[in-house]
C-alpha cells in the first residue's frame, strides 16, 4: 500500500450560527477518517439550577437558554408544567400561543436565510457586505424579520426574552384594535415571504442527497408548533412522554453538548427539512402552492435546500398569523387556574431549529424537583458530521479555501444553536 | 491622531458564556443596522460574519460571562485589544443567571451533570467582565435595551457621556402612568430596587418586575425585603426573588444572603 496524503480541513470559529462551535475534518488520500463537530461553547448548567426554583419561574429562565428562540424553551416548559398539573389551555389562548409562536418563526428563520445562509450561496462573508451589491434584498429581509419581532413584542413584551407568558396562559391578553394593526404589516410580511421563496429558489444548490431519518411532530390538523405526536418517516409514532424510552443522549469528549440518537436508527434530522417532509400536507394552500412553484417535492433530502423550506414556512407563518388574528376575540381571563400537583409533566415543541423536548418532576408545591431539556442542535450534531462525511469526498477536488467555506454552508446548512446545545446538559445519567 | 479620524472606527463583538441575545439586539436593531455599519467597521462579529479581522479595535463590545479557565485568558487578551471596551447584558455585567452555580459546589455538579468529568473544564464561579479586566462601560439588561445599545455606540463615538439612566423601574412606571402594582394589587415587584431601561415591561402587563436590568444605582434592598414579606413571601421566596439573572450583582446578592439568613 501506498502512503496516501493526510489533509485536514480545520475551521477554529465557525462564522454566522449562533453559539461557539470549531470544524475538523481529516482526510487520508480520498477517505474521510474523522468528522468533529466541536462545540467549546462553555457549559452553563441550566438544568441543575432548575432545581428547587418554583414553576411559575421556570419560562422566564429558560427562555435565557437562548437569545434567537426564548419562545420555543418557554412554549415547551409551559406545555411540560400543564401537563404534569393536568390543565389543558384551549380556544383563543392556544391560538395566542401559537401566533407569538408564528412571531419567532418569521423572526428567527428570516434571520438565518438572509443573514447566516444566503451570503454563503453568493459569496458574501456576510449580509452587510451583500447589501453592497443587493440592497434591495437586504431591505426586504430586515423588514421581514422586524414583522416577525413585532409579532413576538406584542404579545410578550420585547422580543429577546419575552416577558408576557406564564404558565396557564399570559399575563396580559392583547386588544383586538393592537392586532388589526399587525395584520396590516403581516400582510406585507406575507407577500415579502413568497417574494423571499422565488429568491432563494434560484441560488445554486449543490448536488447532495441523503436518505435520512427524519423526526418531527405531527398534529392531525395543523402544521406543528406546539402539540402533536412524535413522528419518523421510519414507523415511529408515539407520545411524547415516550421521548426518553425511544432516544438517547451521550458524552463525547469534542463537544459540550451530549449527541442524541435514536435507539433504533441512530442518527437522525430535527428541523424545517423534517417538519416538512413530515407535514406538507398540512400546509396552509399558499404556502403548499409557494412550495411547489420553487420545485420542491413533497419531500426534501438536500440540506442545502433546507433555505428554501425555511422561507416556505416563514409564507406559512405569516399565513397562520394573519387567520388567527382574524379570528381573534379576547377571551375572560389572560389565564387558566392552575393547581400544582407532584406530578411529572412532559411537552415537546417544534422550535425553529426543531423539536425541543422538556421533561420536569415537581412536587405536590409546584418546586421542579428535576429537569431535562434536549434542544435540537444536540440532536442534529450527529447528522451533520455524518453530512460532511459523505459531503467532503464528493467534493474534494475544490481548491482548499473554497471546500473549507462549503464545509461551514454543510454546518450551517442547520442553523446551528450551539449555544442552546451547550445549555442542555443532561444532569441525570443514571436514575436508580 | 489626525490621519486616522477619518478612516472608519472598527468594532468587535465577543462571546463568552451567554445565549447570544444581546448581540442579537445588534441584528434586531432592523432599522438601524446598515446605517451602523455605514458609520462603523464591523471588523469581528462571528455570529454575523465569516470575515474576522484582526485588532485593534476601537469599540469592544463583550457579551458573556467568565466561567472557564480558557475564557479568563481571552478576556485579557480582548482587552489589549480594545480602545473602548463595554460589557453588555446581564451575563457580561453581573455575571448571568449561570452564576447561580455560584452558591453550589460547581465539582458535585460536574460529577452529577457529566458522564465524563475529566472533559469539562470549568470554574467554580461565573463573574463578570470587570472582575477580570478594566471595563470602560457597562450596559444593563437581561437582554439590553437595543435603542441603549446605539445610544451608547453614538455617544462613545461622539466622545460624549451616554445617557442611560441609573434610576428605577418605579420612574418608568410614572411616566408611563402605570398604577402602582404593588401598591394597588398587592402583587411583589422588584421595580423599586431595579434599573430602569426596559420601560416598566413586566409593570405594564400586569405583572411584577423580576429585576433582569440588575440593581439600581442606590437600591434600598432591606426595605423591599420587608415590603416583600408583608405581601406574604417566605424568605426562601425572597431569596429567589434577587437571585435570577443578576443573582451575583453584589446589592442583590447580599439581599439574597440576608433573606436567606433570618
Amino acid at each position: 500500500m501506498s502512503k496516501q496524503p493526510i489533509r485536514t480541513i480545520k475551521v477554529d470559529v465557525l462564522a454566522r450560527v449562533e453559539g461557539e462551535g470549531a470544524l475538523y475534518v481529516k482526510l487520508k488520500g480520498d477517505q474521510v477518517q474523522e468528522v468533529k463537530l466541536k462545540i467549546y461553547e462553555p457549559p452553563r448548567f441550566f438544568e441543575a439550577f432548575l432545581r428547587g426554583r418554583h414553576f411559575s419561574e421556570v419560562p422566564d429562565i429558560v427562555a435565557r437558554i437562548c437569545g434567537i428562540c426564548p419562545i420555543a424553551y418557554q412554549m415547551s416548559a409551559v406545555h411540560a408544567m400543564e401537563d404534569a398539573f393536568g390543565v389543558k389551555v384551549g380556544g383563543q389562548l392556544r391560538a395566542l400561543r401559537r401566533l407569538i409562536y408564528c412571531g419567532e418563526w418569521i423572526e428567527s428563520h428570516t434571520l438565518h436565510v438572509y443573514m447566516l445562509h444566503a451570503p454563503d450561496f453568493l459569496g458574501y462573508q456576510d449580509a452587510i457586505q451583500m447589501a453592497r451589491d443587493h440592497p434591495g434584498v437586504v431591505q426586504r429581509g430586515l423588514q421581514l424579520k422586524k414583522a416577525g419581532n413585532a409579532i413576538v413584542t406584542l404579545l410578550g413584551g420585547r422580543e429577546i426574552h419575552p416577558i408576557n407568558v406564564r404558565v396557564g396562559g399570559f399575563y396580559k391578553l392583547p386588544e383586538r384594535r393592537e392586532l388589526a394593526a399587525l395584520a396590516e404589516r403581516l400582510k406585507w410580511a406575507r407577500d415579502a415571504a413568497l417574494d423571499t421563496v422565488r429568491w432563494v429558489a434560484k441560488l445554486p444548490f449543490p448536488d447532495f442527497e441523503r436518505d435520512y431519518v427524519f423526526v418531527a411532530l405531527r398534529h392531525p390538523n395543523e402544521y406543528p408548533f406546539n402539540e402533536g405526536r412524535l413522528v419518523s418517516n421510519r414507523g415511529l409514532d408515539i407520545p411524547i412522554s415516550e421521548y426518553d424510552a425511544n432516544f438517547t443522549e451521550e458524552h463525547v469528549q469534542h463537544s459540550n453538548a451530549l449527541h442524541s440518537a435514536l435507539k433504533q436508527h441512530g442518527a437522525y434530522l430535527v428541523g424545517p427539512l423534517a417538519r416538512y417532509s413530515l407535514n406538507s400536507d398540512r400546509l396552509s394552500p399558499l404556502a403548499r402552492e409557494a412550495a411547489r412553484e420553487a420545485g420542491l417535492a413533497s419531500v426534501c433530502r438536500n440540506p442545502f435546500q433546507s433555505i428554501i423550506v425555511r422561507s416556505v414556512e416563514i409564507v406559512y407563518a405569516c399565513d397562520e398569523a394573519l387567520r388567527i388574528i382574524e379570528h381573534y376575540e379576547p377571551p375572560e381571563k389572560p389565564t387558566v387556574d392552575i393547581h400544582p400537583r407532584a406530578a411529572t409533566g412532559y411537552g415537546c415543541t417544534e422550535a425553529p431549529r426543531g423539536i425541543l423536548y422538556h421533561r420536569y418532576r415537581l412536587d405536590d408545591g409546584g418546586t421542579i424537583l428535576d429537569a431535562q431539556i434536549v434542544p435540537p442542535t444536540s440532536q442534529n450534531q450527529k447528522t451533520i458530521e455524518q453530512d460532511l462525511g459523505q459531503f467532503v469526498p464528493k467534493f474534494m477536488n475544490l481548491p482548499e479555501a473554497e471546500l473549507r467555506w462549503q464545509c461551514e454552508q454543510a454546518v450551517r446548512n442547520y442553523d446551528p444553536c450551539i449555544s442552546c446545545a451547550t445549555h442542555f446538559l443532561r444532569l441525570e445519567i443514571e436514575r436508580a | 491622531m489626525s490621519s486616522e479620524i477619518r478612516r472608519k472606527p472598527r468594532i468587535a463583538v465577543f462571546k463568552f458564556a451567554s445565549c447570544d441575545g444581546c448581540q442579537l439586539s445588534l441584528l434586531d436593531a432592523e432599522d438601524e443596522l446598515l446605517g451602523v455599519a455605514a458609520a462603523l467597521d464591523i471588523a469581528y462579529f462571528p455570529e454575523a460574519s465569516r470575515a474576522m479581522g484582526k485588532g485593534p479595535y476601537d469599540i469592544g463590545l463583550v457579551e458573556g460571562s467568565i466561567t472557564t479557565h480558557h475564557d479568563a485568558q481571552r478576556i485579557q487578551e480582548v482587552r489589549r485589544q480594545c480602545k473602548t471596551l463595554i460589557a453588555i447584558g446581564a451575563c457580561a455585567t453581573a455575571g448571568g443567571i449561570q452564576a447561580l452555580r455560584n452558591w453550589k459546589d460547581v465539582d458535585e455538579f460536574i460529577r452529577i451533570v457529566y458522564a465524563t468529568p475529566k472533559y469539562i473544564n470549568t470554574l467554580k464561579l461565573s463573574t463578570p467582565i470587570a472582575e477580570h479586566v478594566p471595563v470602560d462601560f457597562e450596559l444593563r439588561g437581561c437582554p439590553i435595551n437595543k435603542y441603549q445599545l446605539i445610544e451608547l455606540i453614538t455617544a462613545t463615538l461622539a466622545g460624549r457621556k451616554p445617557n442611560v439612566p441609573t434610576y428605577s423601574v418605579c420612574l418608568e412606571c410614572k411616566r408611563q402612568s402605570n398604577v402602582c402594582i404593588a401598591v394597588a394589587q398587592g402583587v411583589a415587584c422588584l421595580g423599586p430596587v431595579t434599573q430602569a431601561g426596559c420601560g416598566a415591561l413586566c409593570p405594564s402587563f400586569d405583572r411584577g418586575c423580576y429585576g433582569c436590568f440588575g440593581p439600581m444605582e442606590s437600591p434600598n434592598t432591606g426595605s423591599l425585603s420587608n415590603q416583600l414579606r408583608a405581601l406574604g413571601q417566605n424568605n426562601a421566596e425572597i431569596t429567589r426573588a434577587f437571585r435570577s439573572f443578576n443573582a451575583w450583582a453584589w446589592q442583590f446578592r447580599k439581599a439574597s444572603e440576608e433573606s436567606g439568613r433570618t
